[in-house]
């Protein structure tokens, strides 16, 4: 078994919700002192810090949204002086959606030790060498397994996404044991050394760290398979920090999250009332160690289930199921997070009727995206050009918005699935997580 | 004074064409010509008819998409060698076809051709000066 900090990973669950609960009183006192809108939040609640003296009060405290820190935009939640920070990073959100973190060299510490954890866990050591894949950026992907990387002393390549036929070049040439980077991505780099005559058994990986995107059982069987590796699941949130609040074991039977920097809580996303554990809810995120961007009872709109059965690695951290859904409308394209109101906004603007179907399907390990829009009269002409010119625009038009480009296409009036006369906007074949699926139950 | 088409937006599933023949047949109307322009996923109906008003009007009150677009209907001999006479013409003016289709009259002397070009007039002038005769909407009627 292999830990990058024993004692803490291996804490008997009291100790856990001892330290909790001490780190709760303390950053609830940090953050009333410090962030404006969570004292206006309290006040309003009438809930004072002292109110607060242990994890069982929790529930005592207002939840915080994604709109709430867009609304705040940029710096409405910072709880430190700007000289106190070193860096930012930033959602990958369009349309005034971006939420913008800060951290401070304590937080970015903590942090890439949460991604150490991960990559120890996966059986890495400071022997390995790690082949960064994740986009580097605003996005967190690249610096937090960067940072994991470094503190675990593997030697790092920070090659960043994309260009394939350089990735597979180092990769071969320095004796990558490691990759991070988004799974669909994998299953690419899986294929593109198939095509290029590289067996698994050639490539010098052993294992892969894959977060950023929700996958599936069959998926990791797939990437295992074409790379040669045993493939872990990271998760996290730029709110949080970035990956690594929750990392899978060698047992890869959920994830552990990283208890001594948060608490997790599944709530009914209905009712907000905080549901027992084995529930399906949504997942909220209170951060106990953040110093620049604290956030409290975040909701993060991840539907899951959270599990405290005794996992056989010997961590004591308790588990999180992969996300099975959302709270909200959201919907994560290759992993990039795509609202149905943006697409209505392209729609408008573009003069069609907002009479869409959005069809996402996961075909080959990749994600298919298609828009399917309701023709008018205006739009239509007697040419097949005409029609597929409109669609091209259409799509540039969404690509700009999204960050991710849509297959368009025009259909007839009315020919859209309707439930009881509402248009059924999100038709989502990928099969991605069952709770059969989960822990084994 | 032209000749004008309807053309009708169809999804491309089984079914579809059947439906708005039954719709246009329910309405009495006869269809003289007509192309199907088909992509994968889409087709465009294209038809030359006895009464474009009704039609139109049926088909709209069925919710399909119809547009009337004029087109060049040129009358030509219904013999070998008669269209290439025809877009012989067109050619030399440099006109491009965006889409053609034809039909024959039950008379048998005479057949049509149903001519898609960006510049209607300037095709008509040409074919007009080569010889042929143009067809509009109520010759349609009376063939």
């Amino acid at each position: 078994m292999n830990f990058f900090q024993k004692e803490t990973e291996t804490m008997p669950v009291s100790e856990i919700k001892k330290l909790q609960s001490e780190k709760l009183v303390r950053q609830v006192r940090h953050v009333y002192e410090h962030v404006e809108p969570y004292r206006r939040k309290m006040d309003e609640l009438g809930v004072k810090p002292e109110d607060i003296r242990g994890i069982e009060d929790l529930p005592k405290l207002p939840f915080v949204t994604k709109n709430d820190l867009r609304d705040e935009y940029p710096k409405g939640f910072l709880a430190v002086p700007v000289k106190d920070c070193v860096r930012i990073h930033s959602t990958s959100g369009t349309t005034g959606r971006r939420v913008v973190a800060f951290y401070t060299q304590h937080d970015i510490d903590l942090w890439e030790e949460c991604c150490a954890r991960a990559i120890v866990a996966a059986g890495g050591s400071n022997e390995d060498v790690v082949q960064v894949a994740y986009g580097y950026g605003l996005f967190t992907g690249g610096s937090g397994l960067h940072g994991g990387s470094h503190k675990v002393g593997c030697l790092t390549l920070p090659m960043s996404s994309g260009n394939t036929d350089r990735q597979i070049q180092f990769m071969m040439d320095l004796g990558a044991t490691f990759l991070c980077c988004t799974p669909s991505y994998a299953a690419y780099l899986g294929e593109s050394l198939k095509e290029r005559g590289i067996s698994p058994d050639q490539n010098p990986l052993k294992a892969g760290i894959f977060g950023a995107e929700p996958w599936t059982e069959e998926m990791r069987r797939s990437i295992e398979e074409s790379l040669g590796i045993k493939a872990y699941d990271i998760y996290g949130l730029t709110e949080t920090s970035g990956p690594g609040v929750s990392f899978e074991c060698c047992e890869q039977q959920g994830m552990h999250i990283n208890e001594d920097h948060f608490i997790a809580e599944i709530i009914d996303p209905e009712t907000g009332e905080v549901l027992p554990e084995g529930s399906r809810g949504e997942l909220v995120f209170t951060s106990l160690d953040k110093e620049a961007f604290p956030l409290l009872r975040y909701r993060t709109r991840d539907i899951c289930i959270l599990s405290r059965k005794k996992c056989s690695c010997g961590r004591t951290f308790i588990r999180m199921t992969k996300p099975m859904g959302r709270s909200d409308d959201m919907l994560i394209i290759r992993g990039v997070n795509v609202f149905p109101s943006q697409i209505e906004t392209v729609l408008l603007k573009e003069g069609y009727s907002p009479n869409y179907q959005i069809v996402v399907d996961r075909v080959n390990n990749n994600d298919t995206f298609d828009i399917l829009v309701e023709m008018d009269e205006a739009m239509f002409g007697d040419t097949v050009s005409a029609i597929t010119g409109r669609e091209k625009s259409l799509m540039a038009a969404m690509r700009t918005m999204l960050g991710i480009g849509p297959a368009v296409h025009l259909v007839a009036p009315h020919s859209i699935q309707r439930s009881e006369g509402k248009a059924v906007r999100v038709i989502d074949k990928r099969k991605l997580v069952t709770d059969s699926q989960w822990l084994g139950k | 004074m032209a000749l004008n088409q309807l053309s009708v937006f169809v999804d491309n599933t089984p079914g579809a064409l059947a439906d708005i023949a039954e719709v246009l047949a329910n309405a009495d109307i006869n269809l003289r010509a007509l192309s199907i322009a088909d992509t994968e996923r889409f087709g465009i109906l294209r038809m030359i008819v006895s009464d474009n008003k009704m039609a139109t009007a049926v088909l709209k009150g069925k919710g399909y998409i119809v547009k009337e677009t004029e087109v060049v209907g040129v009358k030509i001999g219904d013999q070998p060698g008669k269209m290439a006479e025809a877009l012989k013409v067109l050619d030399l003016a440099k006109i491009n076809l965006e889409y053609l289709y034809a039909f024959c009259a039950r008379t048998a002397r005479h057949a049509y051709l149903v001519i898609r070009v960006a510049d209607n007039q300037k095709a008509e002038e040409v074919l007009t000066a080569a010889g042929f005769h143009m067809i509009e909407d109520s010759d349609v009627a009376k063939l």
